[in-house]
């Protein structure tokens, strides 16, 4: 009884300390939201085209039934870190071969098409969530956010915030291609 | 005329002693649901802002988290169907609450855990010094009282005294 009184401090110590370590680690990231979608369909959705694009709109229906994994990247022309990975995008559609959806987030259709129009346009379809109401249901936190859908219309993949730096761009490129290896098999 | 500017700086007054975020056109008609509009709001998570609810945040998102969960509630939606809505949504983050169930059982249970732990060695530390005070010392056996008796009769030589 007496020793383990002793060895009190010593037991606090180290609580604690296997604490602030967890809490330390660079890795883990308190504000990054758990998304409930992954390993869940799609939600159900239908949007319309974003006029002057010239690509169609997309309803969840249109994610499922593809050879490959694809990926659904919500954007906006307001959104500036868009703007930055608008070219990360347009790079792995042109090395990777992926179907590039896109969900313009709350965003006037002529300053989106004005936007595409200048950098180029990467999406196959693009479906215009003018009011935000698609967003909330596929658990948006803000823009940018990426997913992969696996061909049976599956999320399997989220990743929060815009594909930039080697980091995310290594992380997101692990996670298509365990994707696409995943729907092989 | 004044009448009209003293109602309107009445109302001004009145209204900013609480910080507005939800906007008129996003109220309902109905005070009764619109209360209880406000008190599901009030349950929810901001995920942009993270520790505020949505019924006071600004942000955009939040915004239509609040008409969505109005629109719920005009559907006919119980307040915790509504909540459960968001939850299949954004999962158990979004409750500025969270539940009770498997996933938190150590959240909600731990600080009482904890608080019987320390009680309980609390009271064992008091009663064992309790007990310690109370106890008579074990008697001497007569040998040692002998032995005691003869240092005490027999006077202190000079040796001992250096």
């Amino acid at each position: 009884m007496k020793r383990l009184l002793f060895a009190s401090p010593v037991i606090v110590a180290l609580v604690f300390g296997a604490f602030f370590l967890w809490g330390l680690n660079p890795e883990r990231d308190p504000n990054s939201i758990p998304s409930v979608l992954i390993s869940r369909p799609a939600p159900v959705f239908e949007l319309p085209e974003v006029a002057g694009t010239g690509v169609p709109g997309f309803s969840n229906a249109d994610l499922e039934g593809n050879d490959a994994p694809v990926i659904v990247n919500v954007f906006a022309s307001w959104c500036v870190p868009c703007r930055a990975e608008h070219a990360v995008l347009t790079r792995l559609v042109a090395e990777e071969g992926v179907q590039l959806f896109g969900i313009n987030y709350r965003d006037e259709p002529e300053d989106a098409a004005r936007w595409l129009n200048e950098l180029g346009n990467p999406y196959v379809r693009i479906g215009s969530d003018i009011d935000g109401r698609v967003g909330l249901d596929w658990g948006l936190t803000g823009v940018p956010e990426t997913f992969i859908v696996g061909p049976d219309g599956t999320v399997l993949y989220k990743h929060i915030g815009p594909i930039l730096g080697d980091v995310a761009i290594r992380n997101f490129t692990t996670a298509l291609a365990q994707a696409r290896q995943a729907g092989m098999t | 005329m004044i009448t009209r500017l003293l109602f309107a700086l009445a109302v001004v007054l009145t209204s900013a002693t609480i910080a507005l975020a939800v906007e008129p056109d996003e109220m309902l008609d109905d005070p009764a649901l619109e209360a209880r509009a406000r008190e599901v709001s009030q349950q929810l998570r901001c995920v942009v802002c993270q520790n505020q609810d949505i019924d006071s945040s600004n942000a955009g998102i939040a915004r239509d988290m609040r008409v969505l969960v109005r629109e719920r509630i005009v559907a006919g939606d119980s307040n915790d169907e509504v909540l459960e809505a968001m939850v299949a949504r954004y999962g158990n983050y979004v409750l500025l609450r969270p539940p009770f169930n498997t996933q938190t059982y150590a959240l909600w249970l731990a600080p009482l855990v904890l608080v019987l732990l320390a009680a309980s060695i609390g009271i064992a530390v008091i009663r064992q010094a309790r007990r310690k005070k109370h106890e008579k010392p074990d008697e001497l056996t007569a040998e040692e009282e002998d032995a005691l008796r003869s240092v005490i009769d027999t006077p202190p030589t000079t040796e001992t005294r250096q």
